[in-house]
This record gives structure tokens, sequence and C-alpha cells, in this order.
């Protein structure tokens, strides 16, 4: 055997064999023929559906409309790339993702099923956001701190976002949608003026208060 | 290793003739990507500073402006550095080292050419489509993935190119730089292919066929993706790296390397163990626990292939350190091998649970990375270009000096770089896994080492400006031409470099 196939067999066999276990294997479906095998794919593929006295349960849920589309304005201004959005076991450091409030279980495979693309994120360079839907920032928190993330949060780093709201002349009634500014940023405004979401800052805000990965308590979550 | 002759003379003058030919047929080749590269590094180190002060300083540098907001400048300088500077640096240095290790002239080399061309277009729209707004949110794979078509090609081509350059060869020998030149090219293009297949499907009519692979879901994606990402590193980046230096030290210091069973030991383990480390990316995530074990016990077991190559080289360079006063390629060269030891002996514990613990989700994982890929592989790469480049051209560099600034100002550089992230990173680890710190307090305590990070960042792209217009220069057929190669200072003792003795 010459070393050419030596090589290439070598570097064949050792590459196949993470090729098979970490990517081909987690792609086919959980439940099959050999039980083995079975345990090592990705479990539970399958939404969790719990009916408690003709209320029925299912998650996670696709997202749709507006909040899909927020998912798209998240994902092209790179928004992972600060923020993560998993939630570590409790044995991770300290639990301290569950301590400071981010959750009240860790996330699992099945949390992820309809996240298209998954973005979970390596940096903290911000907080987590798998749950900021259900942890009290409501729609108008969300658009004064993109507008401008220091009249919310004093010294944060995170860019503005003024590129998804309109400054224009108030005609008549001031607009409904229109964000309350303060301090500075309220002077700085001049008179007869309001700062408007944009449809793009809207669908933003609704993927975000989307964002809940906590409240259906998963059985595997507790494992 | 081609055996220094009987007859002394002789053979010495006909292998440098050989070699002459060899790397007269490989110039514009070459040259074209290491062109690319160059540009790429320039743009890349652009899109680093504007993304690094943004970091600390948002309300700089046009924070209004859509297209360079944070997020998308930092996907965008990845991209820039990772696929355009060393991809192009990887298949630059790979395609001369193949020529010169298979003793004949370059093959095909209009091909190769096509295919630097086809990458290029593909970096241009997919660099530009994400800072307008079409990224893509998957790391390293940002890049709208209507430019695939033009990686694989200008990929594969380069690929098929070398496995036929091999099978052409006249040496029967096969020497360890190209086992690592060989894998890399056979790993990589398998590894981009499996990546946008499995994150972002198939779904085109081709011949009236309809082709689809549907993506995978949830989990899956990000399982994928790091198995990608962590390979480019350690199947493409580190080969190339590794394999430039097993070739350049020993070419440099002229002597051979130390071991040959320590240098199958470093290819084949690198092989085994790297693949299954992609995971540590994701510990403490939404993994089956046993891909997360798989990871932690295949980036401790690359301890033994780091190991390996580090003795070999450090053997290889017993009793020759003193070259590094005067050899720039060696100086480079050297610094990458000591920081890829360092990076991946890092690495390994890194995986770790209770270090990852800290460690996961900080700069310090920036820091890393960081050393890795510019410590260790661009510090390579630039020793590279000063070896091959004045090959290819006839012409020496015009100025010692300029190479010593680079030198100094990139070695600072990364230095302090890591330094600053390590152990701003250490601490932002250490508050964040306490509760009872509020989160803008562990920010505000990472902006000073931020901001080191943005004046390192300066000196390295101060260096880049410096190493593209010696480039420029070269090329350009600018500066003095010389009998003797570019030193860092003056040598009086006669040269171990072929043929003639220095003249300064």
């Amino acid at each position: 055997m010459d070393r050419g196939m030596v090589i290439f067999l070598g570097a064949l066999l050792t590459f196949t064999s993470s090729w098979l276990g970490l990517v081909l294997l987690p792609l086919l479906p959980a439940n099959s023929t050999y039980p083995v095998l079975s345990a090592l794919r990705v479990q539970y593929q399958e939404p969790f559906i719990e009916d408690q006295g003709g209320v029925v349960t299912s998650y996670p849920r696709p997202l749709s409309g507006s909040a899909l589309r927020g998912k798209a304005i998240y994902q092209q201004n790179g928004c992972m790339y600060c923020h993560s959005q998993q939630i570590r076991p409790e044995n991770f450091g300290n639990n301290a993702d569950i301590k400071r409030g981010w959750a009240t279980r860790r996330t699992v495979p099945r949390d992820y099923i309809y996240d298209k693309p998954i973005m979970l994120g390596t940096m903290r360079t911000g907080p987590d956001l798998a749950n900021i839907g259900v942890r009290g920032y409501y729609a108008d928190w969300h658009h004064k701190h993109l507008y401008d993330p220091r009249m919310m949060v004093p010294g944060s780093v995170m860019p503005r976002f003024r590129f998804l709201y309109e400054k224009r002349k108030i005609v008549g009634e001031p607009s409904i949608d229109a964000i309350e500014l303060t301090g500075k940023w309220k002077a700085d405004l001049e008179a007869g003026y309001e700062i408007v979401p944009t449809g793009d800052a809207k669908d933003l805000v609704a993927y975000l208060l989307s964002q809940d990965r906590t409240t259906v308590a998963l059985p595997e979550a507790r494992e | 290793m081609t055996e220094v002759g009987r007859n002394g003379t002789d053979d010495k003058a006909r292998y440098a003739l050989e070699r002459a030919r060899i790397d007269a047929s490989c110039r514009l080749p070459t040259l074209v990507w290491i062109c690319s590269g160059v540009i790429w590094l320039l743009i890349g180190s652009t899109l680093a500073l504007f993304a690094s002060i943004k970091l600390h300083s948002p309300e700089w540098l046009f924070p209004d402006v859509s297209w360079l907001t944070f997020g998308r400048v930092r996907a965008a300088h990845l991209s820039s550095v990772a696929l355009g500077w060393s991809f192009s640096m990887a298949i630059a240095v790979s395609i001369w080292q193949m020529c010169r290790l298979a003793r004949c002239e370059m093959i095909y080399p209009k091909m190769l050419i096509v295919a630097a061309v086809i990458w290029n277009i593909g970096m241009v729209v997919g660099v530009v489509g994400i800072l307008i707004g079409y990224g893509q949110s998957v790391e390293w794979l940002d890049m709208p993935p209507v430019v695939a078509p033009f990686l694989v090609t200008g990929l594969g081509i380069v690929a098929a190119w070398t496995v036929a350059t091999f099978r052409n060869r006249r040496e029967p020998h096969v020497y360890v730089t190209q086992w690592y030149l060989l894998g890399a090219m056979f790993w990589m293009p398998w590894l981009y292919v499996t990546a946008v297949l499995v994150i972002f499907g198939l779904d085109i009519t081709l011949l009236g066929m309809n082709l689809r692979f549907s993506p995978a879901t949830g989990v899956v994606q990000a399982t994928t993706n790091w198995w990608f990402n962590h390979n480019v590193l350690g199947l493409w980046l580190t080969p190339v790296g590794v394999g430039t230096a097993y070739y350049l030290i020993p070419k440099v210091i002229g002597r051979p390397v130390y071991s040959y069973y320590l240098s199958v030991i470093g290819f084949w383990a690198l092989a085994l163990f790297y693949s299954w480390a992609g995971m540590h990316h994701l510990i403490g995530g939404p993994i089956p626990a046993w891909m997360a074990s798989a990871s932690i016990v295949g980036s401790m077991m690359m301890l033994i292939p780091v190991a390996a190559v580090a003795l070999n080289h450090h053997m290889t360079m017993r009793g020759h350190f003193h070259h590094l006063r005067y050899s720039p390629t060696l100086r480079f060269v050297v610094f990458g091998a000591i920081a890829y030891t360092a990076v991946s002996v890092q690495g390994a514990f890194e995986s770790l649970k209770s270090f990852s613990e800290i460690a996961h989700f900080t700069h310090y994982t920036v820091a890393h990375a960081h050393l890795g890929v510019y410590g260790f592989y661009a510090m390579i790469m630039f020793g590279a270009t000063y070896y091959i480049v004045p090959r290819l051209t006839g012409r020496e560099w015009a100025s010692g000096r300029m190479i010593r600034w680079h030198f100094w100002l990139t070695a600072i550089g990364i230095t302090l770089y890591f330094v600053s992230l390590s152990i701003g990173g250490w601490y932002q680890g250490l508050a964040l896994i306490d509760a009872n710190i509020p989160f803008i307090r562990i920010v505000r305590g990472t902006v000073p080492y931020l901001m080191s990070r943005s004046v390192a960042g300066i000196l390295m792209t101060i260096g880049h400006v410096i190493f593209a217009t010696l480039v420029v220069m070269n090329v350009c057929g600018f500066g003095r031409s010389r009998s003797g190669p570019t030193l860092f200072v003056e040598k009086r003792v006669t040269s171990v470099y072929e043929p003639a003795a220095l003249s300064v």
C-alpha cells in the first residue's frame, strides 16, 4: 500500500468517526430500531403535549407573524454575539443562571426544536435572553432600551438601534406608538417631534416578548 | 527532505536550480493567493478595530449606521479574517509547499487562479451581505448561503489540484508536511459541505431535477455548527500551520526534523482526537451529556499530539536558537509554534467543567481564540510569506527594519491582547457565577480590559499595514535587490542559507 493510500485511508477513517458520531447520528430520528443508538441520539424532538382537564398545552410553539419577522431582525443584527439563549443546569456555576432570575429551570434540547436558526450564543457580554419574554420587561421598556440602551441602563455598552426608530413631526395627535424619552434624551428632542418605532422595531420586540423557555416545566429538565 | 549530494557542490547547485525552476512555475498563482490574503487581512483588521472600539465605546464610530452596528461588524470581521485572510494564506503556502515537496513544477496554474477569483467573489458577496443585513447568525457561517457554491468550487479546485500534484510527484519520500496538507485538503471540503447542508439545507432545481435536503432542527444545528467551527481550526488551520512550521524550521536552520516517529504520532493523534473536541463550545448547554463528555475526552487527549509536535520542534531547534536573531521567517514561525503549544494546552484544560464554568461566555474564550488563530496561525503565515515571496519574485525584502517593526508590533500586540482579555475575561467569569453581583457591574468591570484590547489591536493593525507595504513593494519591484536574504540584523558568519554568502 503506497503512502498516499495510507494517508487517505487514515484521514478518512479518523474523520469518519466524528462525522458519524457527532453529525450523522443526531440527524436520525430518536426512536428507532436499536435502543443503544437511540440512547445516544438527541432525545425528545417532538413537542411536549399536556392535556389537563381539557386545557391542552403544546410546547414549544413555532413563531409566527410579527415575532417570526422579529427573529430575522435579531438574526441580521447579530444580537446573538452578545446575548446567549441557554440556561445552564444547577450544578454549573453555583446555579447562577437561575439565581439571577434568568429562568426557573435549565434549558433542554426540546426547547429549541422550532428555532431556525438556533441562536444559543457563546458570549454573555449582555444578559441571557432565553426567557426575556417572561421576566417582567414590557414592550415599552424594550423600545426605550433599543432606542438607546444607556437611557434605561446607565453604563451599558450595548449598541443603540436608533436606525430602527423614526423621528417625525407630530401631526395633530401624538402617535400612540411614540416612545417616552427621559433625561437628556428628552431634552435633546425638539419640541413637536416624536420617536416612533418602525415595523422592524415592533417585530423585534414581539420576538423578544415571545422568548419563554421556562414556564412549561418539561419532564426532562428535572433530571 | 532532499538529501545533500555526495558530490557536495555539484548536487547543491543542481538542487538549487531545480528549486528555482519550481519557484518560477509557482509564481503567479501563489502571489495571487497571497495578495488575496493580504487584502482580507487589511479589511479584517479594520473591521476588528471597529468592533473592538464599539464594544467599550458604543457612541463612537457611527453608532446610527445600521451596517456598522457591532453585531454585523463582528460577524464581518470573523468572516474576513477566518475565511478571507486565513484561507487565502493556507492555500498560498500549501500550493507552493506541495510543489516544492513533490519536486515538480506547478501543474494547472490557471486553475488555481480561477479558484482564487471564484473564492473572492464569494467572499465579497458574503462580507458585504453580512454588513447590509443578510447575516445568518451562525458562527463562522454568517455569510449568506448563496456564497456556498463559490466557496465550495474554489476550495474544491484547490483540493483536487493538491491530489493531482501529489500523484504527479517526482520525490518518492512523503514528508510530514505533505501528510498535514493532504489531510487538510481532504477534510476541509467535507467539513464545509456537511455544515452547509446540515445547517442551511438544500433546495434547488438543477436540470429539471429537484434536489432537496432538509436542514437539521433544534440543537443539532448547534452541534453540527461547533463540530464544523472547531474542526476548521484543528483540521484545516492547524495542519497548515504545523505543516508549514515543519517545513520552514528545518529549511532555515539547515537541519532535519528531530524525530520521524514523533511526527507520525503528532499527525495521527491529531486526526483521531481533534474532531471529537468541538462540543466543548457547548458545555453546560442543551446538548446530550455524552457529547459534552466525549468533547472533554477529545480535548484532553489532544495533549498527546501537541506534546509530540512541541517536542519535535524544540529538539529540532535545540542549539540553533541563535538564528532567531537574524531570520524573520524563523522568528515568526517559532513564535507561532510556541503559541500553538500554549493555546492547545490551555484549550485542553479549558474544556474541563470547573474551568469551563468560569470561562464560558466570557472574553476569556475570545483571548484563547485569538492566541490560536493569530498567535499561532497568523504569525506562522507571516513567517511563511517572508520566506516564499522573495523566492517567487527574485527580489529580497526592501527593509529589514520594517520587518522588525512588523514583528514587534504584532508580537507585543497579540501578547497584550491575550493577557488583557484573559484577565478581564476571568474576572468576568468569576463574577457571572456570583448571582449577587449585578450584571451591569460585571459589564463595567470588563471595560478597561476591552480598551487594552483596542490598543493591542491598533498595534497589530499598524504591523499589518507595514507587512502589506512590504509585500506590495516586493511584488511591484520597489526596494533594493540583494544577493542574500533580508535579515533583522547584519550577520558576520557565513550564511547557512543557500547558496551565496551575505552581502549587506
